[in-house]
This record gives structure tokens, C-alpha cells and sequence, in this order.
């Protein structure tokens, strides 16, 4: 269930953390140019911001009731060692929504550089609140900063716990680039699905600008997300030598192991994969012949679900090259100073890059929080005893299905309102001499 | 005193969140009580209007109570999570479907949807208040033992005084979005202040009559409780709390609303401050505040947050409430920026500094091993997707352009 919570949180996270950056880039161009176009394109952006906080407002707001709902025995021993991360969290959460509420009801009732000052906090706080998040799941991937005693923690530090945690860095820094890669590929795709519907037209400057400037952004950080992805890896393999097992479905330890691409895990073994000898030791530790510890190193019980681990890992990771590859193509395209061609096809893979980027986000949570289980914090608490004593859990896990999937409906179809209304506005506004600005929202 | 500082939180935070998400969930149930026609109309867009901007803040206080709860006295929340899964589920749905109707609501067309959108919002409006309220009720009334799910899900906030407060928080939080409401009112559409106010008399009235009636309940069926609140401290606060009460009402009479919102704000605090001092220093049955407070390095470093983050947080939100409150956030003037040439680009040197940055963040990150490697590794890697943008975007929108 908080899986399902999880999982419609996380996109609307990553637009939390990247949205209001470009919204901000926008008014930016607009305040140095004078251009109304960027103007408007910043508000009618600005208004989705703030649909999507909204929701992302609750679906946070759930995912703390359940903390409590659902692990209530996980928040009870170890509330006083992560708990801080999220009170610090709440208070980023906080002042997003407060800057949200002034920049998004803010146009037109304050000076142009207020009002753009005002946007700033969005994004600061959008990145410190998801520094606060990913301190604590990266403490449940490498807990610290605390003694058990009879099942009691003593000796809590909790800031050595959250933030003098090694893991945190790579694995934040990963989720935060994943943000904008999320985000721009989904923005520009709305834009080419418009470009695939009206293939006819020319496209406006307007559409245009629209496309450029989120494909920009995703396209410089895709590539710089596969490198990160091998630190973050490397990390992995030294803290969580399971989970690396896991991903790979290394069954023996072995030196000098090799990496096998798809395939499925069954006995011991990956069969109708892909190996190449040697690779897995020289990308998580660097050298030719390391040693990698398998997963017959710890007993069966204490292994996660191999193939889902595997499954998703693989997903994360193919899903991510491809999109790599289509970034590079794109700077490619644009240091030669060539325009991005209008084509179908092109237009096609902008559209399925961004449930693509959605689909590797959500296949890395699912590596990274599988790859954990049987532990709910790694090696000190089984995920069993975690939960909640509470029945009926079904019966909420189908309300909140049926919940989120009204939710979810009904906010593409406001999505898809909002795509389309104010173009009379910007009609209106267009014509007219720079500056002259709509009145209301 | 140290274990009893996060307390001291909790409880502002939730004296907060009554008033002001109270006045947010009683603008909902307005709107499922107003009628069909034109003025019904006006009335629903006014209540939407004027908490569109702040309620997203107004709700955070929720999350700020809930964190520092479970930070501070974890054993507590998880035994109270556990017990009141049901009552605090529901208020759960509630609250996503409340969120998505003010997501909603700004694109509808039709009058159809919109009644659709807004009779959702105004259920869950009411089921919210109601659950909370039972939830605490259920506390209140020491329906809920220490441990994992160890109390009855359904009786422990289904007893007489959980009810009695759920119907509580209902009244009150109509009465207090009605006297928000008609201060707004004040402003934009005067002709909507005299239907807010009689509404605000009436929904005060209520609560004083439910507050009344809940001493009765209370000492029937929380009659340690009820012991505790006439004695000591306690009952210094339920009398502020009365007089306040009658106060509030007062001030609605004359037409003093912002008066009126205080004392509201002030019987509210009453009320809970002498259910502190009443329990005190029993959290549960059997489970006293120092038993249930976090080590002391926890209570040092929450504290130390929760004061830095209010300094950051009251003048912040102290700058929403007067952009709001003083309608700095109606329409007014925007003078456009005098239009300036774009600066020439050095894109030479931009690309040649973005390829150095992309070389140098490989080796760090991906080459070498120490920590300060990595650390310079992600800097310059930053470093690069920001000059890249920056030296890729203005080239493409010259182009395009």
C-alpha cells in the first residue's frame, strides 16, 4: 500500500523538484527579453505547478499517515533516529507550499522581480526536502548513528545517522537528476504529442519554445545520470553486497565475475542471458579480478526476490541508456546548430521518453527497496516486524486503489483543461504591445 | 522539561491546524449546505476564492505535528497509528479527495462537474473533521493501550466522547471557516458578509451548546478525564476556553470578525492546553511522557530544528497571510520590464569549459575512489549541465525564434 502511495508520489516529487526551476528559467527570459511569450508560457506552467503540488500535498500527506498506519512497530523503535529528517522535511514541505501559494496566485499583484524572487524558495525548498527524504531511506539502506539494546535503540545521534551516511550523497544526488530527466522528457513529450496530432501545421515559436527548452534540460541530464548511476552502483556494492548479488543474480562468489544482460535467474544461475566475462568485477569495484560476493553468502531466507530485483534493475538501467543515447543525439543535433527535425518519428520517441523515464524511475525504487527486503532497515530490522498488527488492510489497500485511480483520472483530464484554455489568453495576449498582460488567472 | 518541549509543539501545531485547516474544512461543509441557486453559487466561489491561496499551508501544520510526533515520542505514535487505523484512514481519503478538488476546480466548465467536484469536496470535508475529531476523542478517552494495534479498531473512536468530539470539530470548523469567510467578504463582496455572519451565529451557538453537552458525556464516560479537567491548572484553562467561547460570539455580533477568529483560535487552545495539563504527564494508559520521549540527543537536535525552522517559517508565512488577508493578492498593477537586448554569447568558450567540466567530473566520479573526489566529481558535473544548458538554450531559441 505505501508502495502504491509511493508510487504515485514520485513522479509528482520529481516535478516538485524541476518544474519550478523552468517556470523560473522561463519568467527569467522573460524579465531579460521583455518577451510576453515567455511570460505566458511561465504562467500557464506555473498553474500546473500548482495542480500538482496540490496532489502532491495529500499523496504526501498519506504516505506520513501510513508511516504510522502500516509500520507502526518501524516508527516506533526507530522514529527518534530518522523522524528528524522528515520533521526538517515537513518544514521544507512548508515553505514550498507557502512560496507556491504567492508565486502561483502572485502574478500581476506584485512588482515582475518580486514575484520571480518569490519562485526562488520553490526550488530550494524542492531540493532540501527531497535531501530530507532520501536521508532517511538512505539510512534504511545503511543504517548508523545508533545502538540496539534489547530492542531498544540507545546512544541515538541523529545526525550522524541521516546525513553522516556515506550512501546518501550518491543516492540523492541520483534522484534529484532523475527529477529533471522525468520531468523535461515528460514536458517535451506533451508538446511533440501536440506537434504528432497537428502534423500538418507548422509549429508555432510558441510550441516551439515550449519543446525546447524541457528537452533541453532532460537532454543534458540523461548522460550525466549514467555516470552518476555507476557511483551510485559502486556504493551499492560495498555497502549492500546482497542487493548487488541480487541485481545481478550472482548465486557463487566469485572472482572476476562476469555481468549477464537479461535472462532470468533460476538455480543459481542466469539462463539465456548475456555474459561478459570480467565486467561486473571491473564496474563495481574497478578491477579486473575483484572478488564479488554472491548470494550464497547469506542463508535463503535472508535474500530478496531475485528476478524482481534483476527485473527492475535491468528496466532502470536499459530504459536509462536509451534515453542517454537519445540525449547525446539531441546535443549532437544542436552544437551542429541543426533544428531538431519535425518528423514522426521523432516526434514519437519524445513522446514515449517520457513514461519511459517515469517507468526506469519507479523500476529504480522498486531495485533499490526490493533489493533491501527481507530487511526493512538493512540488517537490523526484518520488514515482518515492521508492520502493522492492525487487519483490514486489504480493504484499505482497494479504497486507496480506487481512490488514487479517481485522483489520477481526474487530474489528467484537468491537466488536459489546462492545456488547452488559456490559449485564448495567450492569443489575446500576443498581439498586443510587449508586456501587456492578461487580466486574472 | 526537555521531554516536554516537542509536547509543547505538538500541541501549538495542532492548536494551529484546528484554526486554521478548521476554517479550510468548514468552507467545504458551507458549501454542501448552501443552496442550489445564483447566491448558493456566489457563496461557493467565495469560499473557494478566498482559501485557494493559503490552504496548502494551513494543511502542512498536519505533517508538522505528525513528524515531530513520531520523531519525538515514537512508541506513542505508533501504538495511536495502530489502534486508530481506521478513524485515521478515513480522515486520509478525505484529505486526497479534498486535494483533488482544489486541484480540480480550476478546470472546470460545466455547472454539472462543477456541482460534482464541490459535492465531493463538501463530503470530504465533513468525514475529515469528523474522524480527527474521533481520533482524539478516542485518546481522550483512554480507548487506546500501548502497542502495535493492541486497542479495538473500531471501538476505541466509535465511544460516546470520540463521537461527541468528532461532531465537535465539525461545528467548530464550520463556525470558524464562517467567520473567515465574512471577513473576506468584507473586502471584494460586501453583499455576502451579512449570510456569512448569520451563518457564523449559528454554527458558534452549536459549538457552545455540543462544548456543553460534552461535559456531560465526559463525565460519564471519561470520568478521569472529567476529574482532571476541574482540577489544578486545567480548569483555569477550560474557563478561558468558555470565556473566550462567549467572547468570539460576541465579536461576530458586532461584526468584529478578525477579533472573532482570535478568541475562536483562543477557545480552542483552551480547550486542548486543558487536556494537557488534565492528562499530564500521561500520554496513554500506562505510558507516561518520559517513558515515551526519544533519547536526549533526538529531543536536542528536534528541538534545535523545529526553532530554526519556525524562524525561517513565521516571517514567511507571516508574508502570506498579509498578501492574503490585506488582498495584496487581488488584481493590481504589473509594470513590464524595459525590453533588453539578449548579450551576445560566448559559445566558444561555453562549449570548450562545458567538455573540460564533463572531463573532469568523469575522472573524479567515475576514475577515482575517495570521497573528495567524488564530491568534486558531482560538482563539476553540475557544473557542467549548467553551463551546457546555458550555452545550448539561447543558441536554440535564436534559432527558433
Amino acid at each position: 500500500m505505501q508502495a502504491l502511495s509511493f508510487a504515485v508520489h514520485i513522479p509528482l516529487v520529481c516535478f516538485g523538484i524541476a518544474f519550478p526551476a523552468m517556470v523560473l528559467f522561463l519568467e527569467w527570459l522573460h524579465l531579460r527579453t521583455g518577451d510576453p511569450l515567455y511570460r505566458t508560457l511561465a504562467r500557464r506552467w506555473s498553474r500546473i505547478v500548482l495542480a500538482l503540488f496540490a496532489v502532491g500535498v495529500i499523496t504526501g500527506t498519506i504516505l506520513s499517515f501510513e508511516m504510522g498506519l502500516l509500520w507502526p512497530n518501524f516508527t516506533a523503535t526507530f522514529g527518534s533516529v530518522f523522524g528528524l529528517g522528515f520533521a526538517i522535511e515537513g518544514f521544507s514541505f512548508f515553505m514550498e507550499a507557502i512560496f507556491i501559494g504567492i508565486y502561483a496566485y502572485g502574478w500581476d499583484r506584485m512588482s515582475p522581480r518580486a514575484h520571480w524572487l518569490s519562485g526562488i524558495p520553490i526550488v530550494i525548498t524542492g531540493f532540501t526536502g527531497s535531501l530530507m527524504v532520501i536521508s532517511v531511506n538512505a539510512w534504511m539502506n545503511h543504517p548508523g548513528g545508533f545502538a540496539l539494546h534489547a530492542g531498544h535503540v540507545v546512544d541515538v545521534d541523529p545526525l550522524r545517522a541521516l546525513f553522516g551516511n556515506p550512501y546518501l550523497w550518491s543516492e540523492l544526488i541520483h534522484m534529484y537528476i532523475a527529477g529533471y530527466m522525468v520531468t523535461g522528457f515528460l514536458v517535451a513529450g506533451c508538446y511533440a504529442f501536440g506537434r504528432l496530432r497537428g502534423n500538418r501545421i507548422p509549429p508555432t515559436r510558441y510550441q516551439r519554445v515550449a519543446l525546447t527548452i524541457p528537452l533541453t534540460i532532460a537532454c543534458v541530464a540523461a548522460p550525466v545520470q549514467v555516470l552518476v548511476g555507476d557511483w551510485v552502483a559502486r556504493d551499492v556494492a560495498v555497502d549492500q553486497p546482497i542487493k548487488l548479488a541480487a541485481i545481478e543474480g550472482l548465486y557463487p562468489t566469485t572472482r572476476g565475475a562476469s555481468e549477464h544482460l537479461l535472462g532470468w535467474y533460476t538455480d543459481g544461475q542466469i539462463k539465456d542471458g548475456i555474459a561478459i566475462p570480467h565486467l561486473l568485477s571491473l564496474l563495481a569495484y574497478h578491477s579486473w579480478d575483484a572478488r564479488v560476493q554472491g548470494l550464497d553468502t547469506v542463508p535463503a531466507a535472508q535474500r530478496p526476490p531475485i528476478n524482481v530485483v534483476r527485473f527492475a534493475f535491468q528496466t532502470m538501467v536499459g530504459i536509462g541508456t536509451l534515453l542517454a543515447l537519445l540525449g547525446i543525439a539531441y546535443l549532437v543535433i544542436r552544437i551542429r546548430r541543426r533544428p531538431l527535425p519535425d518528423s514522426r518519428w521523432v516526434n514519437g520517441a519524445l513522446v514515449l521518453a517520457g513514461p519511459a523515464a517515469t517507468v526506469a524511475l519507479i523500476a529504480g525504487w522498486v531495485t533499490t527497496e526490493v533489493g533491501r527486503q527481507p530487511w526493512v532497515v538493512y540488517r537490523v530490522m526484518p520488514t515482518a516486524d515492521a508492520v502493522t498488527g492492525a487487519g483490514g488492510i486489504p480493504v484499505g489497500y482497494g479504497t486507496l486503489v480506487v481512490t488514487y485511480l479517481a485522483v489520477g483520472a481526474g487530474l489528467v483530464w484537468v491537466l488536459r483543461r489546462l492545456a488547452r484554455a488559456p490559449l485564448s489568453e495567450r492569443e489575446a495576449t500576443l498581439p498586443g504591445a510587449a508586456g501587456a498582460t492578461p487580466q486574472g488567472p | 522539561m526537555l521531554q516536554t518541549l516537542p509536547l509543547v509543539f505538538v500541541l501549538v501545531g495542532l492548536v494551529l491546524y484546528t484554526v486554521l485547516a478548521g476554517a479550510d474544512f468548514g468552507a467545504g461543509i458551507w458549501r454542501l449546505v448552501s443552496d442550489r441557486g445564483t447566491r448558493g453559487q456566489a457563496l461557493r466561489e467565495h469560499a473557494n476564492h478566498s482559501m485557494g491561496p493559503v490552504w496548502e499551508a494551513n494543511h502542512v501544520w498536519l505533517i508538522f505535528v505528525l513528524t515531530v510526533t513520531w520523531t519525538a515520542y515514537p512508541s506513542f505514535f505508533g501504538s495511536v497509528a495502530s489502534t486508530l487505523a481506521v478513524a485515521l484512514f478515513l480522515a486520509g481519503v478525505g484529505i486526497i479527495l479534498r486535494g483533488a478538488g482544489y486541484a480540480l476546480r480550476s478546470g472546470v466548465r460545466s455547472d454539472r462537474e462543477l456541482a460534482l467536484i464541490d459535492g465531493a469536496f463538501a463530503v470530504a470535508s465533513l468525514i475529515t473533521p469528523f474522524a480527527l475529531g474521533a481520533a482524539a476523542g478516542g485518546i481522550a478517552a483512554e480507548r487506546v493501550p500501548v502497542g502495535n494495534a493492541a486497542g479495538d479498531l473500531f471501538a476505541s473512536w466509535t465511544g460516546p466522547v470520540s463521537i461527541l468530539a468528532g461532531v465537535l470539530a465539525v461545528v467548530f470548523s464550520a463556525y470558524l471557516a464562517a467567520v473567515y469567510l465574512a471577513a473576506d467578504a468584507a473586502r471584494e463582496h460586501p453583499e455576502l458578509v451579512e449570510p456569512f455572519r448569520r451563518r457564523a451565529l449559528a454554527a458558534g451557538l452549536a459549538a457552545g451548546a455540543v462544548a456543553a453537552a460534552g461535559l456531560g458525556v465526559l463525565h460519564a464516560d471519561a470520568h478521569s478525564l472529567y476529574a482532571g479537567l476541574l482540577s489544578r491548572g486545567a480548569l483555569a484553562c477550560v474557563i478561558v476556553s468558555a470565556l473566550a467561547g462567549a467572547a468570539t460570539l460576541g465579536f461576530v455580533i458586532v461584526g468584529r470578525f478578525e477579533a472573532a477568529r482570535y478568541g475562536a483560535g483562543l477557545a480552542v487552545a483552551g480547550v486542548i492546553a486543558g487536556w494537557a495539563i488534565a492528562r499530564y504527564p500521561t500520554l496513554l494508559p500506562g505510558l507516561s511522557v518520559h517513558r515515551a520521549a526519544a533519547g536526549h540527543d533526538t529531543l536536542v537536535t528536534l528541538i534545535v530544528a523545529v526553532v530554526a525552522g519556525g524562524a525561517l517559517l513565521f516571517p514567511a508565512l507571516g508574508l502570506l497571510f498579509s498578501l492574503t488577508l490585506r488582498g495584496r493578492l487581488a488584481p493590481g498593477e504589473s509594470t513590464p520590464e524595459p525590453i533588453r537586448a539578449a548579450r551576445p554569447l560566448g559559445g566558444a568558450v561555453r562549449a570548450r569549459l562545458a567538455v573540460a567540466l564533463l572531463i573532469v567530473g568523469i575522472g573524479m566520479l567515475n576514475a577515482a575512489s575517495a570521497p573528495w573526489a567524488h564530491a568534486v566529481g558531482v560538482v563539476s558535473l553540475f557544473a557542467f549541465m549548467i553551463v551546457a544548458f546555458a550555452s545550448l538554450v539561447p543558441a536554440a531559441l535564436a534559432d527558433e525564434g
